[in-house]
C-alpha cells in the first residue's frame, strides 16, 4: 500500500495496531468449518478478512508484511492479550468481539479525525469496524437476553474476558490519543450494551496486579504460542513458497 | 493541480471500462474505484486505484486487469498504486452502477450522508428489551426481484464483506444487498 509522500511511521504503534488485527483475524478464521450456522461462518470470515486487510496495511508501514507475520517470535508480537484468547464457545467469541470492536471503533475514529500517519487507514477501517461492532452488539443482546442457557454462557464469557480489557487503554508510543477519554467512552458503551442484554457488568479488576495484560510488552498467554505455530508453520517450512 | 490531458482522460476511461472481477456486471468506473491516471512520457502510466474494503481480495485482480488493458492499448509501462484517501464509500457507485446491480439481482446501497452503518434489526429478543434500541430503518431495502419494500435481514455479512443477505417477504426470494459503507 502506498502513502502519499514521506511520512515517518511510529513502528511500535504500527505493530501494536497491526498485530491486534492480524491475530484476531487468525482467531476468527479458526471458526471456518465450525461456526454454529452457515451465515455466522460467513460473517466471521468476512470480519476476519476486513481485519487481515487492515493488518496488511499496518504491517507494511512497519516493514515487510510477510516477514513480520510469519518470521517473528512470540515475544516480538505487540498485540493485546485479549485478541489472542482462544475462541471458546460462540459466546466467548462474541464477548471478545464486543470488547475489541468497541475499542477499535472508538480508537480508529479518533485516529481518523487526526492528521497522523494512521489517519488514512483509520478513516477507511472505521467504517468496516462499525459493522463488526454492530454485529457483536446485536449478538450480545440476543444471547444475553435469550434463553437461560445462552444468558448463562454469555455471562460467563463476559466475566472471563473482562480482566483482559484494562490493557487496551495502556498508552501506545506514537499514537496521539486521549486514552483516559477513550476508556471512559468504552466503559460507557460496554455498560450500555451489557445492561440492555440483561447482563451485569463484571466486577473483577481490569487493571492492576491481579489482572492480565502485557501483550503490548511482548508477554503473551499460553495459547498464543500454539496459535503462532499453526499460523507460521507453512511459511517457515517452505520459505518463499507461493501459489 | 495538474490538469489531465485528453489522452489521460481517454486512458482513464479505458481503465474504468475493466469489469469488476467479483461483480462483472459493473465496471470499475461504475464502482468508482479508479481515481486517476497520469502519463509519464508517452508510454508509461500510473493509475490510482482505491479498495472498496481494506481487505478486498479483488484489488489485485483489478490491478492486473487494468495493466493488461492499458498494455494492449500500447502503453509500455503501467503501475497501479493503491490509495486509501479519501476512503471509498458506496456513494461513489454511479447511478448507472446502481441500476446494473439491481438488474443483476443485488439490492444497491442506499445513498447516505452520515457515516457509520445504518442500524438493522436482528429480530426480537426473548423479553423484547432490546427492541427499543433497534432503530427503524430510514429507508427500506427494496427487493431487486419484485420491488417490494417488505424485506428482512438474514445476515449482515454475505457472500462477500461488502454485501448483506436479505429475504423478500413478498416474493420469498433471498437476495444480496450491497451494504452502505
Amino acid at each position: 500500500m502506498t502513502a502519499t509522500g514521506p511520512v515517518t511511521v511510529p513502528v511500535t504503534a504500527a505493530l501494536a495496531l497491526g498485530d491486534d488485527a492480524l491475530v484476531l483475524s487468525h482467531r476468527l478464521g479458526e471458526w471456518a468449518g465450525h461456526a454454529p450456522v452457515l451465515e455466522e461462518e460467513v460473517a466471521l470470515a468476512n470480519i476476519a478478512l476486513d481485519l487481515l486487510g487492515q493488518a496488511r496495511v499496518l504491517l507494511s508501514l512497519a516493514g515487510d508484511e510477510d516477514e513480520l507475520a510469519f518470521l517473528r517470535e512470540e515475544r516480538s508480537f505487540r498485540n493485546l492479550q485479549l485478541v489472542e484468547q482462544p475462541n471458546g464457545d460462540f459466546a466467548h467469541t462474541i464477548a471478545r468481539q464486543l470488547y475489541f470492536s468497541t475499542y477499535q471503533h472508538l480508537l480508529y475514529a479518533e485516529l481518523a479525525a487526526g492528521d497522523g500517519p494512521f489517519a488514512p487507514l483509520a478513516a477507511k477501517a472505521v467504517k468496516e469496524v462499525a459493522y463488526h461492532r454492530d454485529h457483536a452488539e446485536q449478538w450480545t443482546l440476543r444471547l444475553g437476553d435469550g434463553t437461560e442457557t445462552s444468558h448463562e454462557r454469555m455471562r460467563r464469557a463476559c466475566d472471563a474476558l473482562w480482566r483482559f480489557t484494562g490493557e487496551m487503554f495502556q498508552p501506545v508510543e506514537g499514537l496521539d490519543v486521549d486514552w483516559a477519554g477513550l476508556e471512559s467512552r468504552w466503559l460507557e458503551s460496554a455498560t450500555g450494551v451489557l445492561d440492555r442484554s440483561t447482563l451485569t457488568v463484571p466486577e473483577g479488576p481490569r487493571t492492576g496486579a491481579w489482572s492480565a495484560g502485557a501483550g503490548r510488552q511482548g508477554v503473551h498467554t499460553e495459547s498464543f504460542g500454539r496459535m503462532l505455530a499453526e499460523m507460521q508453520h507453512l511459511h517457515r517450512s517452505h520459505p518463499g513458497a507461493s501459489w | 493541480m495538474v490538469t489531465a490531458t485528453a489522452l489521460e482522460a481517454e486512458l482513464l476511461e479505458l481503465a474504468g471500462s475493466v469489469p469488476d472481477p467479483e461483480l462483472p456486471v459493473l465496471t470499475l468506473h461504475d464502482l468508482g474505484v479508479v481515481r486517476a491516471l497520469r502519463l509519464h512520457g508517452s508510454d508509461a502510466a500510473e493509475v490510482d486505484l482505491t479498495p472498496t474494503y481494506t481487505g478486498c481480495p479483488a484489488i489485485e485482480a483489478m490491478a492486473l486487469d487494468i495493466e493488461r488493458v492499458l498494455r494492449e492499448h500500447g502503453l509500455r509501462e503501467v503501475s497501479v498504486r493503491t490509495v486509501l484517501t479519501p476512503a471509498w464509500s458506496t456513494d461513489d457507485i454511479t447511478p448507472e452502477g446502481r441500476r446494473k446491480l439491481r438488474e443483476f439481482g443485488i439490492a444497491p446501497p442506499r445513498t447516505r450522508e452520515a457515516s457509520g452503518p445504518i442500524p438493522l434489526t436482528l429480530g426480537p429478543t426473548r423479553t423484547g428489551a432490546a427492541g427499543a434500541a433497534d432503530t427503524a430503518e430510514a429507508e427500506p431495502v427494496h427487493c431487486p426481484h419484485c420491488g417490494s419494500a417488505d424485506t428482512e435481514l438474514l445476515s449482515r455479512f454475505s457472500s462477500t464483506a461488502c454485501k448483506a443477505l436479505r429475504r423478500c417477504l413478498s416474493c420469498r426470494e433471498p437476495f444480496d444487498h450491497f451494504k452502505e459503507l
